[in-house]
């Protein structure tokens, strides 16, 4: 925890990141937004070529798809709703009140139809399945967001609101268990050109208590996840920078993808936490990005 | 213990054959057990038996068959005796 706050504080000193007074909240400098800007162009320049279809949605989603997504089945613990005050002038005199005293204002917030996105790539399935059966060569995605987990915490690589960059295939199993190869290969290769030590890892996504205790240790056994794990606030502990999921055919049969021949597509996705990126960056080279090493600026600003 | 899983797994098991046309070693996950409905089945086998999984035991080869799930729960009532 020491190692989090002190890396913390040095970003908070170096004007970095800015304080909101909420932990897990934070302003970025433009220094922060260059190296972010700078690493999202090395993904564009190696994943350009693929040809994958770019998207971008809001931070918020519709509240019917985040239902049907099942994501309060695994992770109500982390789920941020949109609620809004949706009373008579005669409730706005209370809410006022309320407030004015310092009680919790807040029970009678009624919920809106949004949703905060909870990953980059949920609003693209429906979008995806309402326009019928995917084409011959599968489809490929590329989408970026603010994305809020609600896990308050003093380490900088833990925040509410950061911003996923996601690759999303859909096709056959081996299509797309293909694609998550060639990302794993290449987040290695991206990572060692920016001179950052990696590792790869099979991995479980943080499922809500004892129940979820058995979704991770399923997902373990049949290695659907791998995180690409980079040292920032610990040695021992990496933290996750990007991660590489098979989903199966569940997302396919959730939302009804189809390939051409009517069968049920599968998907996988990969995705950049590019805060955490930019985090590891800063803290491997330092804060001060002109005494980066050459090679690292070369590739990022070259 | 064997008609009681059986029952549990029809109540909870969400599968689209019955499960009295399934042998103790049928594989479950084949016959369409989805990872939440053996999140599920595993939460009423708890009540049922008043047992509690032990995390080493949390996974998909304990829920794989019903004979699987036997065995299992018989494991863990056998080493609540002997504690």
């Amino acid at each position: 925890m020491d190692m989090q706050v002190s890396f913390l504080d040095r970003l908070f000193d170096a004007g970095l990141l800015i304080e909101t007074g909420v932990d897990g909240l934070y302003g970025r400098s433009g220094q922060f937004e260059d190296v972010i800007a700078a690493f999202e162009r090395l993904i564009d320049k190696v994943g350009g070529a693929d040809g994958a279809e770019a998207m971008r949605f809001p931070p918020g989603m519709n509240r019917e798809f985040f239902e049907t997504s099942g994501y309060m089945k695994s992770f109500p613990q982390l789920a941020g709703t949109v609620h809004s005050f949706c009373g008579s002038e005669l409730d706005h005199m209370s809410l006022l009140k309320c407030m004015e005293v310092g009680d919790d204002w807040t029970k009678d917030q009624q919920a809106t139809d949004i949703v905060l996105t909870p990953a980059a790539c949920y609003p693209l399935y429906p979008t995806v399945a309402r326009r019928g059966r995917l084409p011959k060569t599968g489809g490929l995605y590329e989408l970026q967001s603010y994305c809020f987990r609600h896990e308050p915490s003093k380490d900088p690589a833990r925040q509410q609101l950061f911003r996923m960059r996601e690759y999303v295939c859909m096709g056959t199993e081996q299509h797309v268990t293909d694609f998550r190869q060639r990302w794993m290969d290449r987040g290695v290769e991206m990572m060692k050109s920016v001179g950052l030590d990696v590792t790869i890892d099979v991995a479980n996504d943080p499922f809500f208590g004892r129940a979820g205790k058995m979704l991770a240790n399923n997902q373990r056994d049949q290695n659907l996840k791998f995180e690409l794990l980079i040292p920032i606030t610990s040695t021992a502990k990496p933290t996750a920078c990007m991660s590489f999921n098979y989903h199966q055919d569940a997302f396919g049969t959730k939302w009804g993808l189809y390939l051409e021949d009517g069968s049920t597509a599968h998907t996988a996705c990969v995705g950049f936490g590019l805060e955490r990126i930019a985090l590891a960056l800063f803290h491997t080279h330092g804060l001060d990005v002109k005494t980066w090493p050459e090679n690292a600026r070369a590739v990022l600003w070259g | 213990m064997n008609e009681t899983i059986r029952e549990l797994l029809t109540r909870v098991g969400g599968l689209p054959v019955a499960v009295s046309e399934l042998e103790d070693g049928a594989d479950l996950y084949a016959a369409g057990l989805s990872s939440f409905a053996s999140v599920q089945l595993m939460l009423a086998i708890e009540e049922a038996f008043d047992i509690e999984f032990p995390d080493n035991l949390l996974n998909r080869k304990s829920f794989a068959s019903i004979s699987a799930i036997e065995e299992t729960v018989s494991r863990i009532l056998k080493a609540r005796e002997a504690a």
